[in-house]
């Protein structure tokens, strides 16, 4: 979708500091390009000869059981694993870790209530969080790319709050304003749903849609249960045992596709408007221990 | 009122003031109260209030051998704690595996100490100076080595505290955006370690976590900004240092029991503050 919407100006201040994707030129090269890319651990392959073009404005879901690979593709395009074999270009460049093409959204975890800390600090190290040294000459750009993210999100009113004292779901929009502040090409979402009730779900999707529709961001949304973003997926990569399929929803959420990806009889039924896999080890339903290396220890405590 | 009397007072304190080694510890206890007022919001952020009392305890055992081997004491101490923080800042992420290691190795190291003090002749005072602190230790050696782990650990911070902070609040999402939160872990834990080491001699091995905790703890109370919560941090650190050394003089007393009076009465009255604008907020 190279459609003609210039990256937003109103929502995010002047372009042009260094760093950031093209600032007028709208984007043509896909968001993310990946060739023949492999990726294994020993002899244990988790996928090969995965080629995967995502446009701008394309919304694709990940999917696949516990251990088919879904955790190990987000850190490769977040650049903090290479790949075996094969290439990756985001937004035309090589994949690096700490790219601002990138904004990550992760999983919903609460925060220490003793922290010092506040919610635009927190959108602030989605800008430089990552960076040594001080920057006191980019202070002004700095504070006015925060304060367009939380707008953007409609968090400027507890901006200032503790964010130990924030809700998950007032939390949760600070951290999709934390993956916005940089003007990615690319939202890497792992998960963002899980222990958010139905409407902030509704908000938080809501959210992410708007930003690949006036920004053309891609969307890569890692998840185990697709129905709540179902009416957004362009694109489902399913990845089951080193074996993968990708295609529209109705291409590859079928009986057929699953239990030849699987091996075994899988059946998926439509209910109610919701697609329903049986028979897969792994359900689509979400399981509070998934990825529990994800969640950091103050969570688990 | 005659015990009153005795912790405080301020006979002779204008006479003090002129010599030469009253003016040293005054000046070792500012740059100690910068330093621990700078670190004490990201041990707070980061929850390694425990790992701070372990590494003190360690400094203590090194600065027990040092004393029992005839070396320079404070060496001793700078050793024991930076190999504790070493082997603190790479233990596991989980908070309670963690915690029970640093017990472990804490409790130990403090009965090892013990037996070297039971085991060293010397004078006593140089004993109990370990463990509860003395300013009268610190000459001009001491204040440059001082000086010079103080300009350390602040250059360390100039360069890394972004990161840091970004990977005490939200680890997972810190190593997602590329911060190296394996290499930070321990260069932080090194800072404490150094900090430490130069804590107990002035304020004693039980007492260090009065200095590099309590004053981030307070000011977390207050405010949300890490900025406001750094300054205060080190605002409480002077108060309760160089104020708690001016205190100590006039009775002669160790300088360990009214710095962490100034400091606990900080946070004390830091907690209050939160609640009654908790109050106010919840009426309005």
């Amino acid at each position: 979708m190279p459609s003609a919407l210039p990256p937003d100006g109103r929502l995010l201040g002047p372009a042009g500091t260094a760093g950031e994707p093209d600032g007028d030129v709208p984007r043509e090269v896909p968001a993310i390009r990946l060739r023949d890319a492999r990726m294994s651990f020993g002899d244990r392959l988790l996928w090969d000869n995965l080629d995967l073009d995502v446009a701008a404005g394309e919304f694709v879901a990940v999917l696949g059981p516990n251990g088919s690979g879904k955790t190990t593709l987000l850190k490769v395009l977040l650049g903090l694993l290479p790949l075996s074999a094969g290439s990756l270009l985001i937004d035309g460049e090589p994949a690096r870790r700490g790219s601002p093409r990138i904004g990550y959204i992760p999983q919903q975890t609460s925060a220490d209530p003793e922290l010092a800390l506040r919610g635009r600090d927190l959108v602030g190290f989605g800008w430089d969080g990552h960076r040594m040294g001080m920057s006191f000459r980019r202070r002004a750009v700095r504070r006015r790319r925060v304060h367009a993210a939380l707008a953007a999100v409609e968090a400027t009113d507890y901006a200032d709050v503790a964010v130990g004292r924030l809700s998950g779901g007032e939390l949760q929009r600070l951290r999709v304003a934390q993956a916005l502040v940089g003007d990615p090409a690319v939202l890497l979402c792992d998960e963002p749903f899980l222990g958010l009730d139905l409407a902030h779900q509704r908000t938080i999707s809501r959210l992410i849609d708007d930003r690949r529709r006036t920004t053309s961001s891609a969307v890569v949304f890692v998840t185990h249960e697709i129905n709540p973003v179902l009416h957004l997926v362009d694109r489902v990569v399913y990845l089951v045992n080193g074996r993968f399929r990708i295609g529209t929803p109705a291409e590859v959420m079928t009986s057929e596709v699953l239990s030849d990806l699987y091996g075994t009889d899988v059946d998926v039924v439509t209910v109610r408007g919701r697609l329903v896999v049986v028979g897969a080890e792994d359900d689509a339903v979400p399981r509070p221990g998934h990825a529990v290396h994800h969640v950091p220890d103050r969570a688990v405590r | 009122m005659s015990y009153l009397d005795r912790i405080i007072n301020f006979e002779g304190v204008g006479t003090l003031l002129q010599l030469p080694f009253v003016q040293n510890a005054l000046l070792a206890a500012a740059i100690l109260g910068l330093i621990a007022g700078l670190l004490a919001p990201l041990i707070v952020a980061r929850g390694m209030a425990f790992a701070v009392h372990g590494t003190s305890e360690l400094a203590f055992t090194g600065g027990a051998a040092a004393l029992l081997l005839g070396i320079d004491v404070s060496s001793g101490a700078i050793g024991g704690a930076v190999a504790a923080s070493l082997l603190f800042g790479m233990l596991g992420k989980r908070q309670r595996e963690r915690d029970s290691v640093i017990g472990v190795v804490l409790a130990f190291g403090l009965g090892l100490g013990v037996l070297m003090l039971a085991l060293y002749e010397g004078r006593s005072a140089n004993r109990f100076g370990l463990l509860t602190g003395s300013i009268v230790s610190i000459d001009s050696t001491n204040l440059l080595v001082l000086a010079v782990t103080a300009a350390l650990v602040i250059g360390t911070l100039c360069v890394t505290y972004r990161p840091l902070l970004f990977s005490s609040a939200d680890p997972s999402v810190a190593a997602a955006h590329g911060v190296p939160v394996r290499v930070l872990g321990p260069v932080f834990a090194v800072l404490i370690g150094l900090t430490t080491a130069l804590a107990v001699p002035v304020v004693g091995a039980i007492l260090v976590l009065a200095v590099l905790v309590t004053p981030g703890a307070a000011a977390a109370q207050v405010t949300s900004s890490p900025f406001k919560a750094t300054m205060m941090a080190i605002l409480i650190a002077e108060a309760g240092l160089v104020g708690g050394t001016l205190l100590s003089l006039g009775p002669g007393l160790p300088v360990s029991g009214y710095a962490t009076t100034v400091i606990f009465l900080a946070y004390v009255g830091c907690r209050l503050v939160a609640r009654f604008r908790r109050r106010m907020s919840s009426d309005a």
